[in-house]
Formats: structure tokens, sequence, C-alpha cells
């Protein structure tokens, strides 16, 4: 077999194997050697140790307080969970918006208010009854339908629906024909009409121009445990997320307790996002 | 006595190259409106996220609708068995082909993603009415090559096979129009849409365009190639055109009473219909006026019967009354909000519950424009290579019995000047 490799790396090997061959010939010089290798190692299992109960333990917190259970990278997706969000009305707050900011910053988009043009994947809108006077105030952004028209209507399939439940578009098949915002009865899509600078894009929120994009219930988050950015960001702790599937979620057990709402449930979308009350 | 069609390459003169020029023109600038929409995206038009099927798509819809009329003027003469439309059956499938291929043009140079048509033909989402359209548009191709090689072929075991797909290519271009309505019929999110109505809609649509782009083409290039045109056959088709527009008014009648009766869509009625914006007055004005009442006038009339001036009239008013209906539907179904909170009132950053705004930029105008040069400049093209254009359609020729029977009346068979 020919060796491959250079004349430096076959001198580093012999200088190695040299160094070995003085130790072999020194007791000493050997024992001291071992003695550094299990120093090593125990260096490392312990600080292993020390790691996997710190994670550990960072996981369980994650876990208490958004139910979230991290899934493993080559894991494939549990399709007896469905992702779904309560969202307090009488908690949230007209004028408050840190929901949208904690998106923006977490999913690296930006928007002038008024404006047509600028990517949104989540908006506070005060919607009030004009023969009470009633008025509330609520996010919206992608209401992760069980039935979504976005994905029905995509030519390419890049309107999809995870198996989780999560509804999102995988921008590398999608050919930007806008037919899901043709489609989608919530508003919740945006198109890219224009490039996003260099500082603004985060790899696991991927839009281009020309592409469609919408709210993913932040799914990078999820698979590692986490809940979305907007209802970590919520002061008021008024979007509580979970399985929708799991009886046992803080989240079933609140819907089983309080009447809850969709936004045009008459469509049949079967909406993962409620609302607590609605106007 | 069965008369044979005797076909023609077209006599390529000083105006057809001027005309192909004219059109190369306009291919060419629209191709660098692509350029520029592409380079700097969409924000350079004015399609926004609510207006997000702007001008291109009135042009492209349009064509496409009008392709599978285009073709009905062969499906007359073949399926329906009217003689005087049997000698137009060539032009009739090129021209169809070539309208298709100036609407899809646009569709797809519109694309946010142009370079990806590759994956529309390799990814298919077969729940989208979307990608059964890919199927149906190739398809029509397909179809109508197949009926224009049993018209044209010398070989008899082929031309018999000219009734069948005739048929065929009947039923194709019915279920492709029934696909682009359901495009917009199926939207259940839209209030101006969402009806099952569309399907017969753009059917009736596609007839009334299809019809009065063919006529004023075939007049175009008859004329300009100095061969007979019957005033009869002219009359005959424009007559038919009439009845046609009729027709598609009709359907929209239906379609306003329709969300009319319905308390939740009549905001979006009175909105559309009634409310002396832009698209009321394209409705009324150049749809319903236009686009229909007038063309029955010139079709109906007594000067159609010694003249085609009334019909070419007609047919470019019925154009006009097209392109203005499809802005009414497309631009002014979008510009009406979605409804999130039925009866509510509601406001956001996101301009939720307001009437959009849109304004056509000169870039996305001049594609639309670049699809309807891309669909005559083939037609231009295929005429002078492909023997489809009858030498003479003088009405001794194509209609011997009827012209015969004018002429016995006294009303005179007066060829076209």
């Amino acid at each position: 077999m020919t060796d491959m490799r250079t004349s430096d790396e076959r001198d580093d090997v012999q200088a190695t194997t040299g160094a070995q061959a003085e130790h072999a010939g020194n007791g000493a010089g050997n024992d001291a050697a071992r003695e550094l290798d299990v120093a090593r190692r125990a260096f490392l299992r312990n600080t292993a140790a020390a790691g996997v109960v710190a994670l550990g333990g960072g996981l369980t917190l994650y876990t208490i307080s958004g139910e979230v259970l991290a899934k493993k990278a080559e894991e494939p997706l549990d399709p007896k969970k469905r992702w779904g969000m309560l969202i307090d009305t009488t908690k949230c707050r007209e004028g408050c918006d840190k929901c949208v900011q904690a998106c923006k910053k977490e999913n690296g988009w930006d928007a002038e208010p008024g404006s047509r043009t600028d990517v949104q994947w989540i908006r506070k809108v005060e919607v009030r009854d004009p023969k009470t006077g009633f008025l509330a105030s609520l996010p919206v952004m992608c209401q992760h339908c069980a039935n979504p028209p976005c994905v029905d209507v995509c030519p390419t399939g890049a309107s999809m629906q995870r198996a989780d439940g999560i509804v999102r578009v995988d921008m590398h098949i999608c050919i930007g024909c806008r037919y899901c915002m043709m489609a989608c009865p919530y508003k919740a899509r945006s198109f890219v009409h224009e490039d996003i600078p260099e500082e603004k894009k985060r790899f696991h929120a991927p839009m281009g121009k020309g592409v469609v994009t919408s709210c993913d219930f932040c799914a990078h988050r999820i698979d590692v445990g986490q809940i979305p950015a907007c209802a970590e960001a919520c002061p008021e702790g008024a979007m509580l997320f979970g399985d929708l599937n799991d009886p046992d979620s803080a989240l079933a057990r609140r819907l089983k307790e309080i009447p809850s709402y969709q936004i045009r449930a008459d469509l049949g979308t079967d909406n993962g996002i409620r609302y607590t009350r609605l106007p | 006595m069965k008369k044979r069609t005797h076909y023609e390459l077209l006599k390529a003169g000083a105006g057809y190259y001027t005309a192909l020029a004219g059109l190369g023109i306009i291919i060419a600038m629209a191709l660098a409106a692509t350029w520029y929409m592409e380079h700097y995206g969409h924000i350079v038009t004015g399609m926004t996220n609510e207006i997000v099927w702007g001008m291109p798509h009135v042009f492209a819809v349009f064509l496409i609708v009008a392709a599978s009329g285009v073709l009905n003027v062969a499906s007359i003469g073949t399926v329906f068995g009217k003689a005087p439309y049997k000698p137009l059956g060539r032009l009739s499938a090129v021209m169809a082909a070539a309208v298709l291929a100036g609407g899809l043009m646009i569709l797809v140079l519109d694309l946010g993603r142009p370079d990806r048509l590759i994956v529309a033909m390799t990814e298919y989402n077969f729940r989208s009415i979307f990608a059964w359209n890919i199927y149906l548009y190739n398809g029509f191709f397909a179809v109508v090559l197949l009926y224009l090689y049993t018209q044209m072929s010398q070989d008899w075991r082929v031309r018999r096979f000219y009734r069948p797909a005739g048929t065929l290519a009947f039923v194709w271009r019915l279920i492709l129009t029934t696909g682009t309505g359901s495009i917009f019929g199926w939207l259940v999110a839209r209030q101006a849409y969402d009806l099952a109505i569309f399907a017969p809609l753009f059917i009736a649509l596609s007839l009334s365009f299809g019809l009065a782009f063919f006529i004023l083409m075939m007049v175009a290039l008859m004329r300009g190639d100095d061969r007979e045109l019957g005033t009869g056959l002219v009359n005959r088709m424009g007559r038919l055109l009439g009845v046609l527009v009729a027709a598609a008014a009709y359907f929209t009648f239906v379609w306003a009473l329709t969300d009319l009766y319905a308390a939740e869509h009549r905001d979006v009625v009175k909105y559309l219909f009634a409310s002396g914006n832009i698209y009321s007055w394209l409705y009324w004005v150049g749809f319903i006026g236009l686009g229909t009442i007038v063309p029955m006038l010139l079709v109906f009339s007594n000067g159609a019967r010694s003249s085609v001036k009334p019909v070419v009239t007609a047919a470019l008013l019925v154009i006009v009354g097209g392109l203005s209906l499809m802005y009414f539907i497309i631009i002014g179904g979008q510009s009406y909000p979605l409804v999130l909170f039925p009866g509510k009132e509601v406001k956001s950053t996101f301009v939720d519950g307001q009437i959009a705004s849109y304004a056509p930029s000169m870039p996305e105008i001049l594609l639309g424009l670049g699809g309807v040069a891309v669909a005559i400049a083939i037609t231009l093209v295929a005429t002078k290579v492909l023997e489809i254009l009858p030498r003479s359609l003088a009405d001794a020729e194509v209609d011997p019995h009827t012209a015969a029977h004018e002429e016995e009346g006294g009303a005179g068979m007066k060829q076209a000047a």
C-alpha cells in the first residue's frame, strides 16, 4: 500500500514513536505517563458527567416550564403530537407587543408598522365590536391548522405540515407563486419582496427574496425542547404552549377547563392556536 | 358539393416583418422588465402582501382563458359539424397553443423564483388545483398538436382520427378552463371568490375572449395577406360572439346575486359592484357597457351584414371588457380585506381590515404585454412555416349554401374590400 502521507507527517509519527521507545526504556517515566493518562481520563469522565447533570437539569427545567421534550436530531417527529397554543386574551394587553419583538429577534425579520411589503410572522390585532364597544387585543400568527388551505393549494409541496402539526414553508422548493397567500384565511403569510440583509439572516429561519415565509412555531426551539420565542417573551404568561394531543399536558388540561375559540372556526381548518375569548 | 380547402403559407411582405419586429421589441422589453423585477425583487412592482397577484396575472389569466376559447373555433367545425368553421381549424389549433404559451410565459416569469421552474415540474402536490393545472396546460399542448396533426396529415390513416382528436381537445379544454376558474372558485378564505360558479363563468368567458381574439387575428392575417374574407363568415362569427358575451355577463349576474343573498357576503358584493370605486367602474362601464352591450349592438346591427368593421370593433371591445373583468376579479377581489373577525372592526400593523390599494407598475404591464406579443408572434411565425391559413375564406368557398341563399335574397354577398 502506498504511503500517502507527506514527509512532514511521516517525521511527526517517527518522532512520537521515538519518544514512546524512550518511555519503554525508562520505568519511572513510564509510570508518570500512565498516571497522566489516568488523570486525563478521570478529568474527561468527570467533566462529561457534570455536563450531563447540567444539561439534564436544564432540560428538566424546560420540561417543567413548557412541557416540551427535546427530540434527538436523528429521531423522527412524533406524529402522535400536535403542537398548539392557548392565548389568554384576558391577559393580553393593548399596546404590548413583546411577543412580536421576540419573534423578530429570534427569526430575523423586521417590519415597519403599516408596511404592505415587509415580512410579518406575528402581529397584534386590535378587535372592536362596533355594536357593543368591546375591545380586545390579541396576537395573530400562523394558526397551524389541522386542515391548512395553504398546504392544499401549494403546487410543489413547499407549503407543508410536519408530522407534529407545525405548518411551515420549505423555502428550498418554494417557487414564489403566492397561491398559499391567496388561500390562507388568516393573513399569516408574507412574500419576501426584497433582499434580506446578511446580519438579519438566521440559519434556523431561512427566508430569501422571492419566496413565501411564515411563522413556524419556532420549530428549531421546539425540536430541542424549548418553547416558541413569543410564548417565552410574554410578560403576562398569556401564551400557553404544549401538546394538544397529550391529555396530561398543561395546555390540554387548561383547554378542558375553560371555553376556547379558534379564529374563523366556521372554515373547518381546525386551528392549533386557540383563544380564551374572542370579541 | 363538398369543397376542398386550400391552405397556403403567408406571403410575408414588409408589413409582416415590421409586425414581427414590433412584437420582438415588446417581448425584449418584457424580458428586461422581468430581469428588473427578479433582480430587485417584487418590491419594485405594485404587488404587496395584500395584492399578491397583480397586473401580470390579469394578462396571464386572460390569455390562458382565451386560449381554450380560441380552440373552440376548431371544435365548432369538428365536434359540432359546422362546415364554415372547418377551414379555420388549423389556425385555431395553432393560435390556441400560442395564446396559452403567452399566458404561461407571464405566469412563470412573474414567479418569485422563475429559476426554480424545474421544481414545479418535478415536485407535485396532487391536492393542489395549481399542480393539476400544470398537467392540464402541458396536456393541452400535446392534445392540440395531435389534433393539428390529424388535420394536416396527408395520410388517411391519421386523418381518420380527426374527429376523435377534435373531441378529445374539446373535452380537454373544458376541463382546463374548469381548472383555471377553480383556482379562484376554491379559495375559501376570500370573500370575493369561494364560489363554484367561477368554473362555468370562466368557460363562458373563454368562449367570448377566445372568439374575439381569433376574429381579430383572422381578419388581420387575411387582410394583411390580401386574401378573400367573406363578410358572411365574419358576420356569422360576430353573431356567435354576441351570444357568448351575453352568456358570460349572465354568469357574473348570478355570482353577484348569490353573494347578495347571503348576509355574510353582502358587503363584498356592494364593495365590488356598487361602491363607485375603480372596480365598480371597470365592471359596469368596462365589462358590461363596452365589453357586452356595445358589442351586442354592433354584431346584431344591419351594418354587420355588409361590413366586417362592426364585428372587428366588437371583438376589440370584448377584449377591453375582458381585461376589465379580469382586473375586477383578480385585483378587486384581493383588495377586499380578509375577514378574520366577522362583524368586527380590526386594526393592526399588518393593515388588517383595510381595503388594499394597488397601482400597477410599468414592469408588470410590460410583462403582460410581452405575453400577448408572444402569442401573436408565435401565430405569425406559424402561418409562415405551416400551411394553416386558407387561401380564401370567401363566403362562396366556406359556406356556399348560405352565400347562394343570400344572393338570391338580394342581400348581396360583398367581399371584404
